[in-house]
């Protein structure tokens, strides 16, 4: 029985696709059958990052739609064996995707996999809405920013209300607060966000911390997911909240500021 | 520049005053996020109501629904004008 996991955060480049490619890719280093789906229908990207785009055949829609089969629309990843990825379509009609039809998908693919993995479009429409519909556990991908933390609460009242488990009764989704795009030096300075601000504001448990990173648009580009450049921080740190994830016990890193030598400290103001 | 900053003494850092902008709409949020979605029509309402009769203010009523495990208690405030 694969477990369900749901990439959100409501406000848009935060890193939903980036984080959706880097955790499942870590999760199949890990051995794990994994299957990444693109809910953002209209808008894909997920393939760009993940380097697929140019073997894309059929989509979610197709499948949904009964012009092709699950097994014809999931696109192998080159790189790490067991990890699939499932496009979105291009297509702009936004009925495109139904509950109905997104529930069929995700009954077929749990038998056969041990990680879905659930990228979510940006805000609180349809398609945000069916990716974390059937969630087991969600990622709130969250910038030290005061829109994007606003925009996770928003989220996280979703994802107590509107889901299978929220409706049915069930145990509620476990939600993982994932902070992308932190700058210790900033933080230092006193003009970002902090780390625990977050988490008091948010009081959901912190499942991994991603610097900003020089290695995250080098490894877009490519499109190569930033957890195989493991000589980087923020690959580092995916591969600590893919661990977590996992259930390990990690420390957390890359969120101090390394600070600068006495003499700097004595003429730069010290430590704020 | 950080002499400077310094003398003319710390003003307060953007990202705490983030944190107090934060934790005050989030805390708003968060208390509509379990109304029912009549709420706001049935304050509305309740407001119209009472005003037939009293002369109040549009802020002087204070609706709440409040949870507990096995019932709901509507708890309505209004302040009313020294007759």
């Amino acid at each position: 029985m694969a477990k369900i996991i749901v990439v959100t955060s409501g406000k848009g480049g935060v890193g939903k696709t980036t984080s959706a490619a880097a955790i499942a890719t870590g999760l199949a280093l890990r051995g794990n059958k994994t299957v990444v789906i693109d809910f953002d229908v209209g808008l894909r990207n997920l393939d760009l990052i993940m380097g697929c785009e140019r073997r894309v055949v059929y989509d979610l829609v197709n499948v949904i739609q009964g012009d092709a089969g699950i097994n014809q629309a999931m696109i192998r990843d080159k790189r790490v064996e067991n990890l699939h990825i499932l496009p979105a379509s291009q297509t702009r009609d936004k009925d495109a995707l139904t509950s109905e039809g997104v529930e069929k998908i995700l009954d077929a693919l749990v038998e056969d996999f041990d990680y879905i993995v659930c990228d979510s479009p940006a805000g609180i429409e349809r398609g945000a809405q069916l990716a974390m519909y059937f969630a087991d556990e969600a990622v709130v991908v969250t910038n030290p920013e005061v829109s994007s933390v606003r925009d996770s609460d928003r989220i996280l009242g979703l994802l107590s209300s509107k889901t299978r488990r929220a409706e049915q009764n069930r145990d509620p989704i476990k939600e993982h607060l994932l902070i992308t795009r932190y700058n210790p030096s900033r933080v230092d300075g006193g003009d970002m966000l902090n780390l625990d601000d977050i988490c008091e504001i948010l009081a959901i448990n912190l499942i991994g911390l991603i610097p900003e990173s020089e290695a995250v648009l080098r490894a877009s580009n490519q499109g190569i997911p930033v957890t195989h450049d493991q000589k980087s921080d923020a690959g580092q740190a995916y591969t600590d909240t893919v661990s977590r994830l996992l259930g390990e016990t990690v420390p957390l890193r890359f969120h101090e500021y390394q600070k600068k030598g006495l003499l700097s400290r004595v003429f730069g103001g010290g430590r704020r | 520049m950080k002499l400077l900053d310094f003398l003319k003494g710390e003003r307060k850092k953007s990202a705490s005053v983030a944190k107090e902008r934060l934790q005050i709409i989030v805390a708003h949020q968060r208390g509509q996020r379990d109304q029912p979605d009549y709420m706001p029509m049935l304050e509305r309402e309740l407001l119209e109501v009472i005003r037939r009769y009293v002369k109040v203010d549009q802020d002087a009523i204070n609706i709440s629904l409040d949870r507990d495990d096995d019932c709901s208690v509507l708890e309505l405030n209004v302040t009313l004008p020294r007759s």
